[in-house]
């Protein structure tokens, strides 16, 4: 499927172009361009304030950007009033009305669209199944606790069924189990029905488990722009390294091609075409590095200085005798104090561009 | 039992201001006049008399279309005061407000001076040859007398309804499709109703009750129940008269409220 969306043999649904949002003089978004296929489920993921819910509201027509154009499927829709807009959201914040209860909360969209009350009826009782909330539809809002309240906003936008759903952050309410049920629900909801999800999270797991294509964002840039694993071993730069998943980052220098030095010596990578000579960050996935007890046989040594058992692996920190700490994922387990051998293979050694400060 | 004693002031201030006038009038609504004891329902029967149920009937007349056309124009008044931005919102509360300052009976004598035949309307109008129009001493001056003075008491609760309604609700309606007349119709109107409805009982109480607005504005045309009160009480002495119409206007006022609140189980907070 990524393949199919980086070929852009797929119809396009969404695209942003140039966008740039200022709110009062503050620039929030800066030269936003995205691509969105039709039927594609794109997350969008970044740290609090990176400008996750500006962009969704701008999909759905609540902001305008400052300069630069959305476009839906093909049209441009700047000055399409949000009523008008073929979108449904699922809001970061609910926005359930209060003054009516589940089913007519959930029912009035198709309400607004002047379907006929059977299928209104029919409509509903899916959705409530869906959310798993079957029989509620009689309960005022302000008797749900926050999941249920959340899984009605849910219901209450894909009953609908719009071409595109944008979904703020919609199972942030919800307990890891439901959490859980929730992603497989939306994920089978979005292949069976067709529709392009736009989702926002800031959990990163959840970005990597249900996208198609993941846009890593900080500061209001778009970082990195690719699928799951894409992102995840082929960080473009430090801080997309560091927000997905666990990273060791260290400084280095660039040798040769195929050639870097880190913590004390020369180690073999496949890194090519930096300035021989030139400063990088070396970036090591916790889980990639290989610890033996015969630390004289391996790359480095290191005193194992803390332990965590985290469920499936142990969560190690050693200390190198540079005086690095580097943390290691293993299933197998060292006690504090003991040496322990480290080694990396040349792939699992990945080398970035020094970050230039103020981006 | 806990008893909370900064309440007893209270307590004391409500009994003598209104609990003792109340039994007092209820008192003199049931005897005699002059005084004693023996108790009669006269008084009580005068009030159905054709000629008084008539005065009765065209109180709540002019005061339902008083309070309607307050509705009318106080709604949009209060939704432009709220959806204008804080700054703004402060001096346009204080604009509205400060006519209130100045003395009712002021306010309602500066009308009669516009509207008189040779007043400042007619005056301006004569200026381009129209021939002067009797505005003053109508039933018209007298709703335009109660909308002036009481209007604010409409605009004032919605708008404090309506500047507590979270704007991602109109946006969430808006995201089901629903257009501005729509998203009015199905979230702003009936979220705001608390504050109508306080609304319409704040205008409606002392528009139902005034005798001043319909002494100046009405002339002599316009007798309300209020000024028939005031008679009984001023002019001819017929306390016991004028009491069982205080009565009856009581239960009128008591009446509309209940039914005011009634329509408005749903929602809490809003009655007064
Ligand atoms: N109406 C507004 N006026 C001024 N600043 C705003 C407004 N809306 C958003 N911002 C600012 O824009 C930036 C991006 O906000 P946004 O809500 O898009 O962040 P986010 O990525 O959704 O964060 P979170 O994960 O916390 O929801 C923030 O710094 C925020 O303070
Ligand atoms: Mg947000």
């Amino acid at each position: 499927m990524t393949q199919e969306n980086q070929g852009k043999t797929s119809q396009e649904m969404i695209r942003l172009v140039d966008i740039h949002k200022e709110f009062e003089g503050e620039t929030v978004l800066n030269r936003i361009n995205l691509s969105i296929a039709k039927n594609e489920f794109v997350t969008l993921l970044g740290p609090s304030g990176c400008g996750k819910t500006t962009t969704l509201r701008i999909i759905g027509g609540f902001e305008h950007p400052t300069s630069g154009d959305v476009m839906f499927d093909g049209q441009r829709i700047n000055d399409i009033p949000a009523y008008q807009r073929k979108v449904n959201t699922v809001f970061q914040r609910y926005a359930l009305f209060p003054h009516l209860n589940v089913y007519e909360n959930i029912a009035f969209g198709l309400h607004i669209a002047k379907k006929d009350s059977k299928e209104i009826k029919a409509k509903v009782k899916a959705s409530l199944d869906l959310v798993d909330m079957p029989g509620f539809e009689k309960r005022p809002i302000r008797s749900l606790s926050g999941g249920q309240q959340q899984r009605v906003a849910i219901a209450r936008a894909v009953v609908n069924e719009p071409k595109v759903l944008l979904l703020d952050e919609p199972l942030a309410a919800l307990d890891l189990k439901m959490r859980k049920e929730m992603q497989l629900e939306l994920k089978n909801m979005q292949k069976q029905l067709g529709i392009t999800f736009v989702f926002v999270t800031h959990d990163q797991e959840e970005a990597l488990t249900m996208s198609d294509t993941v846009v890593v964002m900080k500061g209001g840039i778009i970082q990195q722009i690719g699928s799951p694993i894409n992102i995840y071993n082929e960080p473009e730069n430090v801080f997309v390294a560091d927000f997905i998943g666990e990273s060791i980052i260290l400084e280095g220098r660039f040798l040769e091609d195929c050639l870097v030095e880190f913590a004390g010596r020369t180690f073999p990578c496949v890194d090519k075409g930096f300035i021989p000579g030139q400063p990088v960050d070396v970036v090591i996935r916790p889980e990639d590095v290989d610890i033996s007890a015969d630390p004289a046989a391996a790359m480095l040594q290191a005193t194992v200085t803390s332990v965590v058992f985290k469920g499936v692996h142990y969560e190690m920190l050693a200390e190198t005798d540079q005086g690095q700490e580097w943390m290691i994922h293993s299933t197998t387990m060292a006690p504090p104090g003991q040496i322990i051998g480290m080694s990396l293979k040349p792939d699992n050694i990945h080398l970035m561009k020094k970050e230039v400060q103020g981006t | 039992m806990k008893r909370n004693w900064s309440l007893y002031p209270y307590i004391l201030w409500m009994v003598v201001f209104t609990i003792v006038p109340i039994l007092m009038v209820l008192y003199y609504s049931l005897v005699e006049a002059g005084g004693g004891f023996s108790l009669t329902l006269s008084h009580y029967a005068r009030v159905f008399e054709p000629l008084y149920l008539s005065v009765i009937w065209r109180s709540i007349l002019l005061a339902l279309v008083s309070t309607v056309i307050c509705l009318l124009l106080g709604y949009p008044v209060a939704m432009i005061l709220a959806s204008s931005p804080a700054k703004q919102q402060f001096s346009l509360i204080v604009l509205f407000v400060v006519p209130m300052w100045m003395n009712f009976l002021a306010r309602t004598y500066a009308w009669m001076s516009l509207l008189e035949t040779n007043g400042i309307i007619n005056t301006f109008l004569g200026f381009f040859g129209i021939e002067p129009l009797s505005m003053l001493y109508t039933s018209g001056a007298v709703v335009l007398g109660m909308v002036y003075n009481y209007l604010p008491f409409m605009v004032f609760p919605i708008f404090t309804v309506l500047r507590k309604l979270d704007p991602s609700l109109l946006e969430a309606a808006e995201d089901l499709g629903a257009n501005p007349l729509k998203t009015f119709m199905k979230v702003i109107f009936p979220l705001s109703l608390p504050g109508v409805l306080s609304g319409i009982t704040m205008v409606f109480m002392p528009a139902v009750t005034t005798f001043v607005i319909s002494q100046l504005l009405g002339g002599g045309q316009f007798t309300l129940i209020g000024n028939l009160i005031q008679q009984q009480y001023l002019r001819t002495y017929d306390w016991g008269f004028g009491s069982s119409l205080s009565i009856i206007l009581m239960i009128i006022i008591l009446l509309s409220m209940g039914l005011i609140s009634r329509s408005n189980t749903n929602e809490e907070g809003g009655i007064l």
